[in-house]
């Protein structure tokens, strides 16, 4: 990659509200920095200020002190929160809203203004939804189509606040690799409020992590998880940030030897763990997976017998009588 | 995308306009053949070219104007507040006509001196009309300057109608039969009783409302998206507010100066235009509601008259009781209403 070109920095931001005079700071002395073709996700814990940060960022608020650089003006698209109320306007109606900031009152939408709309369609590949009204369609699509409204202004910054929040697994994950692919091709600068852990820590470039100080730690993912930051600041209860699991006790004081490999050892090791066993190599109960060409097949053998089971439904009923 | 298609349905609004105009200007009282009809346009003076010039004429074109005007204001206020309930009263302008006008009524007949002073001027209503609705704009511009979001506005609007509205009240309680008889009539609304001198004014100032809500419209679109996308878009909020309320303020107290507050149309217009035209362009709808108000009033006001009778049913009846009906048919068929 070319030399990363800075598009937004902020020196000694800080960002709050002023509340009956006295001034509420959510994030102090921010240094940090926003580059050309990277995919930013930005986490922190609920309330933390992140919807703020944004949104003065972008200019709709006030910072409490501080200078934000931008590297030229309009440079940044948003997808919020906001629920669009008036859903009987189509799809195409609400992306060309991505033209009006620079459009007279007349609204008259150049050959240019309809290819920039038909670009963005295209990016976001939601041709089939155009001729439709916002009332028939899904979160996800309604997602889909206000990225491609923000895409519409031409900004070379996207900010999007939770874009995946009450999307399935799915519509997350078509989201998310969207943005990354934003990020490469149109080189853009990403900056995306999430929840979503697992998926920012495997699309991210970087990391904007809001920790209880009210500062911003940034990294790439993986450092951030290696030196703990993350559990400083989520602390965790019950997941196992590093192996990526949730941790289950062995509350059965039972352990199990299990043998076998590839996905089926992981699935059967995943079950047993849930239903609160414990692995030891050298146990009396042993647990062998077979990958069959159809559905795997389990053995257990335990006091010198053996059962074959169909599946580990059956093979926790049984378990549970030991 | 859909242009043609809408210059059809625009063709088709305006033929309809066009019906009932002429069918307003024919139809009343008094039966007018329609040669004498084209008579009238040769300025010969004879009994049915005067009540057709002098009455039936302005009366028809006072339903356009103050068609138009109503559901031009209902339709901003409904985008302005995203909720389809709010209609071009919201903002308590309407009812602070009602309260100087009640004022002036009722005041004028225990006080000689003050009745002489206003009622020796046709105009007297209309003015008191215009200071009434002109405070209370004057009011609710300051505290929209002052206030962040239109929620409150719309709240404050509402909370000052309440209070105009229980002064109104009061001033009927303590008031004098036959005042309370003028008062009433006046609220029923009219459109009757305007003559080509208040028709020029009224005319004016519609074309100045309509005009600055039509070079709003890249502003109203983007109020559909609410507060924070309109900002993201690069619009000056306070400023679009700032005239969308101006522009309300002119077009409803100029329609309440002259005609009394006639309800219902503001409301239900927005909503008819919106399921005959499915569009959320501003550009396109302005125009759409201005002629189905013009429509709807002309409809009320032809009915109103109950033809071939010399009964004359109050105006406000017939808005709500003709209007109800279709908004109601209108919603059924089509299941939902959307701003």
């Amino acid at each position: 990659m070319s030399k990363t070109k800075t598009i937004v920095q902020t020196y000694n931001l800080s960002i709050g509200y002023n509340q009956d005079g006295k001034a509420l700071c959510l994030f102090d002395s921010l240094n940090i920095t926003l580059s050309a073709g990277e995919l930013v996700c930005f986490m922190g814990p609920n309330g933390i200020g992140k919807s703020s940060l944004i949104r003065t960022l972008a200019g709709l608020q006030r910072p409490l002190e501080g200078e934000i650089h931008i590297s030229k003006e309009q440079a940044i698209a948003l997808v919020l929160t906001d629920k669009i109320t008036a859903v009987n306007m189509s799809v195409y109606d609400l992306i060309s809203y991505g033209r009006y900031p620079y459009l007279s009152w007349n609204i008259s939408l150049s050959k240019r203004d309809h290819a920039l709309i038909n670009e963005a369609i295209t990016l976001v590949h939601i041709e089939d939804l155009i001729n439709k009204r916002l009332y028939e369609l899904s979160d996800g699509q309604l997602q889909m189509v206000m990225i491609a409204k923000a895409l519409t202004q031409d900004t070379p910054v996207l900010f999007l606040d939770e874009p995946t929040a009450h999307l399935d697994l799915n519509n997350r994950v078509e989201i998310m690799n969207t943005l990354r692919e934003l990020s490469r091709t149109a080189g853009k600068a990403i900056l995306v409020v999430t929840h979503e852990l697992d998926l920012a820590l495997q699309t991210a470039d970087r990391i904007w992590l809001a920790t209880t100080d009210k500062k911003i730690k940034e990294g790439i993912p993986e450092d951030l998880v290696l030196d703990g930051s993350f559990d400083q600041v989520f602390q965790f209860k019950g997941f196992d940030l590093k192996t990526g699991k949730v941790h289950h006790k062995p509350y059965r004081n039972i352990s199990v030897n299990l043998i076998g490999d590839g996905h089926e050892y992981l699935w059967t090791k995943n079950a047993l763990e849930r239903a609160g066993y414990g692995m030891e190599k050298n146990s009396s109960i042993t647990i062998e997976v077979h990958a069959t060409s159809n559905s795997p097949l389990w053995d257990l053998t335990s006091e010198n017998k053996k059962t074959v089971f169909s599946s580990l439904a059956k093979l926790l009923n049984n378990l549970k009588s030991h | 995308m859909n242009r043609k298609k809408y210059w059809k349905k625009g063709l088709m609004l305006s033929f309809i306009l066009a019906l009932l105009f002429f069918a307003d200007v024919l139809v009343g009282s008094v039966h007018i053949p329609i040669n004498d009809l084209l008579s009238a346009g040769t300025g010969k003076s004879t009994t049915s070219s005067d009540i057709l010039l002098q009455f039936r004429l302005p009366k028809a074109m006072t339903c356009v104007l103050a068609g138009g005007a109503l559901a031009t204001g209902g339709l901003l206020m409904q985008t302005l507040f995203r909720n389809p309930l709010a209609g071009p009263d919201v903002l308590g302008l309407s009812s602070g006509a009602s309260l100087m006008v009640a004022i002036l009524i009722f005041a004028s007949q225990s006080n000689a001196g003050l009745s002489l002073l206003f009622f020796t001027s046709p105009w007297s209503i209309a003015i008191g009309a215009s200071v009434g609705g002109g405070l209370v704009f004057i009011l609710i511009i300051a505290i929209a300057q002052y206030i962040k979001d239109n929620t409150s506005l719309l709240i404050i609007g509402l909370m000052v109608s309440a209070v105009t509205s229980s002064l109104v009240s009061v001033l009927q309680f303590i008031g004098q039969a036959e005042d309370l008889q003028t008062f009433m009539i006046w609220t029923l609304g009219s459109v009757g009783s305007t003559n080509w001198n208040e028709l020029k004014v009224l005319a004016a100032v519609v074309s100045i409302g309509i005009t600055i809500a039509y070079f709003s419209s890249k502003s109203l679109n983007i109020w559909l998206l609410g507060e924070n996308y309109a900002q993201g878009l690069g619009m000056n909020v306070p400023h679009s507010r700032f005239w969308i309320v101006v522009s309300t303020g002119l077009l409803t107290g100029a329609v309440t100066a002259f005609c009394g507050p006639i309800t219902f149309v503001g409301l239900a217009v927005p909503h008819l235009v919106r399921l005959l035209v499915p569009t959320t362009n501003h550009k396109i709808l302005i125009p759409a509601v201005i002629c189905g108000g013009a429509s709807l009033l002309l409809l009320c006001d032809l009915i109103s008259q109950l033809p071939g009778n010399t009964q004359i049913l109050p105006l406000n009846a017939v808005t709500s009781l003709i209007g109800a009906p279709i908004v109601i048919w209108m919603i059924i068929k089509s299941k939902t209403v959307r701003v």
